[in-house]
């Protein structure tokens, strides 16, 4: 990928590779890696500062990956929910170009043993990459299968030593109009807030991204750093990440404060409750055509044996 | 002037149907066009917002009639509103056929649970008995009726910007647009209609002006309002 002159992001049609091929190649590459590693004595790939553009180095974890067909890096690129650029689907691609993702700084703040702003080489540094292929489910009742490539946010976390009083986490996308246009219109509450209870923040299924399809990710996709959270609708997703706060109190979160009769802290996917004005109870798989039927969403989007018991006891109706 | 007559009303056809032929093509893939990610939502909204955007065009008819002081935007009112009929009828079949893949019984609880679908939904239903007497005949045949059916659309057109602002998740500017187009079009009709009301009203104690007794009703009867 290039950025031209105006800053925005230019893909030329031989940089998109097809799925099939890209999939084929990845598996001999994670081979190599894992070869790679094995000679260097380690268990793991050894781990570096990923570069800023460019292809990553990563594992395939497969145990914690869907067999679906992933979306084509096209359809995951241009039609993305980032309102810091625009509220139309295309606005992103079309305006990310021009982000600065370095430097990049994040926060780390709360209840914490250590806290302080931390560059991102450093955020980075210590975490092997991984690839996994997770169903992305939007509370607009779309969904698409996505090749991230990151890290588990609870081995970041672990990190700065969060103390008892960190019951949740608290994430902040930049704040800066000048570089995101969309923050020039009240739409939402700028900066971006979202939040997740601690043991949602340590589950092994939560992670940090930083690429896509192998490759760094792209600006209108969350870059350089941003959440994915499997089995909650997009939006707890939080892109661009400048600040992490370990809090004792549920963070007041933007869709659940613009919104809280339909949009909810917990935000989990989930086909029994209804958004207030459309069905949750299927969802349209993108990528299938014109003629693709909807297929039946589940719940925690498919990832209810790994997750279910986080919320065992909760009414789901009520802590939607 | 007849050949200038029907060569126009062929070119406005013509571009009223480009919308629907970008659409096409845009779903067929033709010439390099895509409808993006999406293409049932793209097809679903474009669809929508044309049909909302030819209600439009009716309505600015008459205002444009009186601005012009010609009646030739009369001319082209029918055609303008079939099209609205045209594009939602549309949307409604991408809605079932694509969107709910068929499923009547999840488009019946949608129409029956979902605010936003029943007054679309109900708007659409309104439009059927006013394309059904667009036609001349019927126009002469119900006379004074016609003219009350037809105000007919602007309920429908308060329903479809009504129906458009409450499915929008959070960015309202767009429909806010819409109802303000509407609002000044729907406003100007009732000062319009509280002028004459008041012209009548002046009028009356004099009572032997003959051109206000037959040029008025005249008027009315041939330039009926929606």
């Amino acid at each position: 990928m290039r950025k031209t002159d105006t800053g925005q992001t230019d893909i030329h049609p031989s940089e998109i590779t097809p799925a099939e091929v890209y999939f084929s190649r990845r598996a001999l590459m994670a081979g190599a890696l894992g070869l790679a590693a094995a000679q260097a004595g380690g268990l793991r790939p050894a781990s570096a500062t990923p570069p800023a553009s460019g292809l990553l180095p990563f594992t395939f974890d497969r145990r914690d990956s869907v067999a679906e067909a992933p979306n084509t890096f096209e359809d995951i690129s241009t039609y993305n929910n980032y309102y810091e650029f625009g509220t139309d689907k295309s606005d992103p691609a079309k305006y990310a170009g021009g982000l600065r993702t370095r430097p990049w700084n994040v926060t780390i703040g709360g209840a914490a043993e250590i806290t302080g702003t931390v560059p991102l080489e450093d955020i980075l540094k210590p975490h092997p990459l991984q690839e996994r292929i997770y169903r992305f489910r939007c509370v607009e009742a779309w969904s698409m299968v996505v090749p991230w490539v990151g890290f588990p946010l609870g081995d970041l976390l672990r990190r700065f030593k969060p103390t008892a009083n960190a019951k949740y986490v608290e994430f902040k996308t930049l704040y800066d109009p000048a570089q995101m246009p969309g923050q020039k219109v009240p739409v939402l509450s700028w900066p971006y807030v979202e939040g997740l209870r601690m043991d949602e923040a340590m589950h092994p299924l939560t992670l940090l991204v930083v690429g896509l399809y192998g490759k760094v990710l792209p600006n209108q996709n969350g870059a350089p750093l941003r959440l994915i959270v499997p089995w909650k609708y997009g939006f707890k997703s939080i892109k661009a990440i400048v600040g992490i706060r370990f809090t004792e109190t549920q963070p007041a979160t933007t869709w659940a404060g613009a919104a809280p009769n339909e949009y909810g802290f917990y935000a989990n996917v989930n086909p029994a409750v209804d958004h207030p004005r459309w069905s949750q109870a299927t969802e349209r798989r993108l990528g299938g055509g014109l003629f693709a039927p909807r297929i039946p969403t589940l719940p925690f989007n498919g990832y209810g044996p790994q997750v279910a018991a986080l919320y065992r006891g909760m009414d789901l109706r009520k802590y939607f | 002037m007849l050949w200038l007559r029907r060569a126009l009303k062929t070119v406005v056809f013509l571009v009223c149907l480009v919308p629907a032929l970008r659409l096409a093509a845009g779903a067929a893939g033709l010439g390099g066009m895509s409808l993006g990610a999406d293409p049932v939502a793209a097809l679903l909204h474009g669809c929508g917002r044309w049909g909302l955007n030819f209600l439009m065009f009716t309505l600015c008819v008459t205002p444009l009639k009186d601005l012009s002081g010609s009646l030739w935007p009369l001319r082209f009112r029918r055609m303008l509103g079939l099209f609205a009929f045209f594009y939602l009828v549309l949307h409604l079949a991408v809605y079932i056929l694509l969107d709910q893949s068929g499923r009547l019984g999840a488009v019946w609880q949608d129409i029956v649970k979902r605010p936003y679908i029943t007054i679309g939904m109900l708007a659409l239903l309104l439009m059927v008995p006013l394309a059904a007497t667009s036609t001349a005949r019927a126009m002469r045949r119900m006379g004074r009726r016609w003219t009350a059916l037809h105000r007919l659309i602007y309920v429908i057109a308060i329903l479809g910007v009504w129906h458009f602002w409450w499915q929008v998740k959070r960015d309202i500017r767009e429909p806010v647009l819409y109802a303000a187009g509407l609002a000044v079009l729907l406003g100007y009709r009732m000062l319009k209609r509280r002028r004459q009301t008041a012209r009548v009203s002046a009028a009356r104690p004099a009572a032997r002006d003959p051109t206000a007794a037959t040029i008025v009703p005249s008027l009315a009867s041939r330039c009926t309002d929606p």
